[in-house]
């Protein structure tokens, strides 16, 4: 019966209701969206390994090591694969067509990355092809390329177009690794270099170093930069995790005024939820003092108080978050790869799940004590 | 009628309300004995302190000094939720304005203090049929109170009230916003309460034609009681 009356009570006045609930919704609805945000910058962090270590020049990225180190790496203990890669950061048809594009050893670094998922006949094709290329799902499906097709990128870096044939299509094994990048062979990348840039050839952005143990990794890298003290191009080295953790630390700012932004929509949503329940409690005081008068204590009205209040809540909530999965697929598309990978986590569900909890707690305590210390005498003036 | 058949006995009973700085005096050393199956009227001007007299003798408000017993009870030495409890088991009000629960049915209001006891699924609609019986209501068992006239709403009212089987029936100007009409049927169904229930009644009104129904009367003038019953003291 409490039940009935509190489920009727959240639907006696219709429209504020619907306003309300709709309100919740959308506030879930954006805390959900921007906690996606959030994650989507902290998504390459989410996906590194920690049997990964990135070797990159000690003053800057865009400062270049030597091949020749590849060889002196390996040889640290604890080291089981070396690879290597150079940003290239070319360009499709438009300068706005931006995505992530490496050139890489192919046959180390798909060792280094298992999580990318290839079938046996695309893989091969893609190694023995110089001029081949790797292009994640997400990236293939954008621009609508198929197996065979003929690419051509413009060089920013290493100015000129460049040509590749699409040979292999990866996938990721789980769902926060990026589909939206584009490799090829390192070394059509230096042959071309040696010719136009001999200046730039035989050097490398960053190695990426398989290692035995994760617990190893301190010490792995520290022999790895002893290696390279006082030569020309000293190195840093650091987990795949803390090299990532980099680039989001640039952003950190950003990242603060999301979250404050978050934050501040759930406490504007409470107030607007708190000022319903005080009017919907304003108007039926004198109900809950004849409930009172009944036998009926003050927990049994607070009980229905914020259980009305619970319910408003929890449907709002569950809209804003049935309806984040179609509103982050529409922001994923409008962003294009800024955000390679744009999944809603469990983490954000039961975010907006707690959220909404509190929020419906919360909106439902103060008018929830004020009903309950009412007197009964003075509640039922408030009657004709 | 001796003190020993008295369902509830007041002693000394004064109550005060404070407004700003100043005190007001409601209810000045009243004693009372009401008793088992009376039909009582509290009659007086407005202001006079009736209405807090009865909320007082139902357990709705806490004497400033003197005390009450209703069926043995002394509820002025009870805290407030043993006097919720109390109130569930012991009292039925009517009020002027009938305050059903606008949300629920006429069976669903009735059903409303059987909440509060441990009776079955089964054992609350029996009582409840019964009840709505009793006020004739039966066949409006369905309807919200917005779909009843203010008769048909008190009539409901009464139903709530005597659906527990209390000690003590109060009404607090029961016909005061009733036609002529609809109060009649309204006194009557009180009568056949008394009478044929045994029904103990303490009814609030400023109605003369209303207070004429009981059997005793009782004036408030003031907060001093005053009356023609031989048992007052």
């Amino acid at each position: 019966m409490l039940i009935r009356i509190l489920i009727r009570n959240a639907f006696r006045h219709k429209l504020r209701s619907i306003l309300t609930i709709t309100g919740i919704a959308i506030a879930v609805l954006a805390y959900g969206l921007l906690h996606t945000v959030i994650d989507a910058w902290y998504a390459g962090v989410a996906a590194s390994s920690a049997n990964r270590l990135v070797t990159r020049n000690s003053i800057s990225l865009v400062f270049r090591l030597p091949l020749s180190y590849r060889e002196k790496i390996r040889v640290v203990d604890g080291v089981e694969i070396v690879s290597y890669g150079n940003w290239f950061g070319g360009y499709y048809r438009d300068e706005k067509d931006f995505f992530a594009n490496f050139a890489i050893d192919p046959v180390s670094y798909l060792n280094l990355y298992p999580e990318y998922k290839i079938s046996e006949q695309e893989k091969t094709s893609f190694l023995k092809n110089r001029k081949g290329c790797l292009a994640g799902k997400k990236l293939t499906e954008r621009f609508g390329w198929e197996v065979g097709d003929s690419i051509t990128l413009t060089g920013t870096i290493y100015p000129g177009k460049w040509e590749f044939v699409l040979n292999a299509v990866y996938e990721g094994r789980h769902k926060n690794v990026d589909e939206t990048m584009f490799f090829f062979h390192w070394d059509y990348f230096n042959e071309t270099l040696k010719k136009e840039r001999p200046f730039s050839a035989d050097t490398v952005g960053f190695y990426i170093i398989g290692i035995d143990k994760p617990e190893n990794a301190a010490s792995i890298a520290e022999a790895i930069d002893a290696t390279f003290k006082n030569s020309l191009a000293e190195t840093l080295t650091e987990t795949e995790k803390a090299f990532q953790l980099g680039f989001v630390t640039m952003s950190e700012a950003i990242l603060k005024a999301i979250q404050l932004v978050s934050f501040v929509i759930i406490v504007i949503i409470l107030v607007v939820v708190a000022n319903t329940m005080v009017m919907s409690v304003r108007e039926r005081t004198a109900e809950y003092a004849v409930l009172k008068t009944i036998g009926f204590s003050g927990v049994h009205i607070a009980a229905l108080i914020i259980g009305e209040s619970m319910i408003i809540t929890l449907i709002g909530g569950t809209l804003g978050t049935l309806a984040t999965y179609p509103a982050a697929a529409v922001f994923s598309n409008a962003v294009g790869t800024f955000f390679p990978v744009f999944n809603i986590t469990i983490k954000t569900i039961v975010m907006d799940a707690i959220v909404t909890l509190i929020v419906g707690l919360f909106a439902g305590m103060f008018p929830a004590w004020r009903a309950m210390s009412i007197r009964i005498s003075e509640g039922l003036r408030k009657i004709g | 009628m001796n003190m020993n058949n008295s369902i509830v006995s007041i002693r000394n009973l004064t109550k005060t309300y404070k407004r700003g700085n100043e005190v007001i005096h409601v209810l000045e050393n009243i004693s009372l004995n009401i008793g088992h199956g009376e039909y009582l009227a509290l009659m007086g001007p407005s202001g006079s302190g009736k209405s807090t007299l009865l909320n007082l003798i139902a357990g709705l408000d806490q004497a400033d000094r003197g005390s009450i017993e209703v069926g043995g009870i002394d509820i002025t030495a009870l805290s407030e939720s043993e006097l919720a409890r109390w109130r569930a088991g012991n009292v039925g009000f009517i009020f002027q304005f009938y305050n059903l629960i606008p949300v629920l049915t006429a069976y669903e209001n009735v059903e409303l203090p059987l909440i509060l006891t441990g009776l079955s699924g089964r054992e609350r609609k029996e009582h409840v049929y019964t009840a709505l019986k009793v006020v004739n209501m039966e066949d409006r068992l369905r309807h919200y109170p917005s779909q009843l006239s203010g008769g048909q709403q008190q009539r409901v009212a009464i139903a709530r009230a005597i659906v527990t089987d209390p000690t003590i029936l109060v009404a607090d100007e029961p016909t005061g916003d009733l036609d002529r009409a609809s109060a009649e049927n309204v006194l009557e169904l009180m009568d056949r309460l008394n009478r044929d229930m045994g029904k103990t009644i303490i009814m609030v009104t400023h109605d003369p034609w209303a207070g004429n129904r009981a059997h005793s009367m009782r004036h408030l003038d003031k907060g001093v009681l005053s009356g023609s019953n031989p048992d007052f003291l």
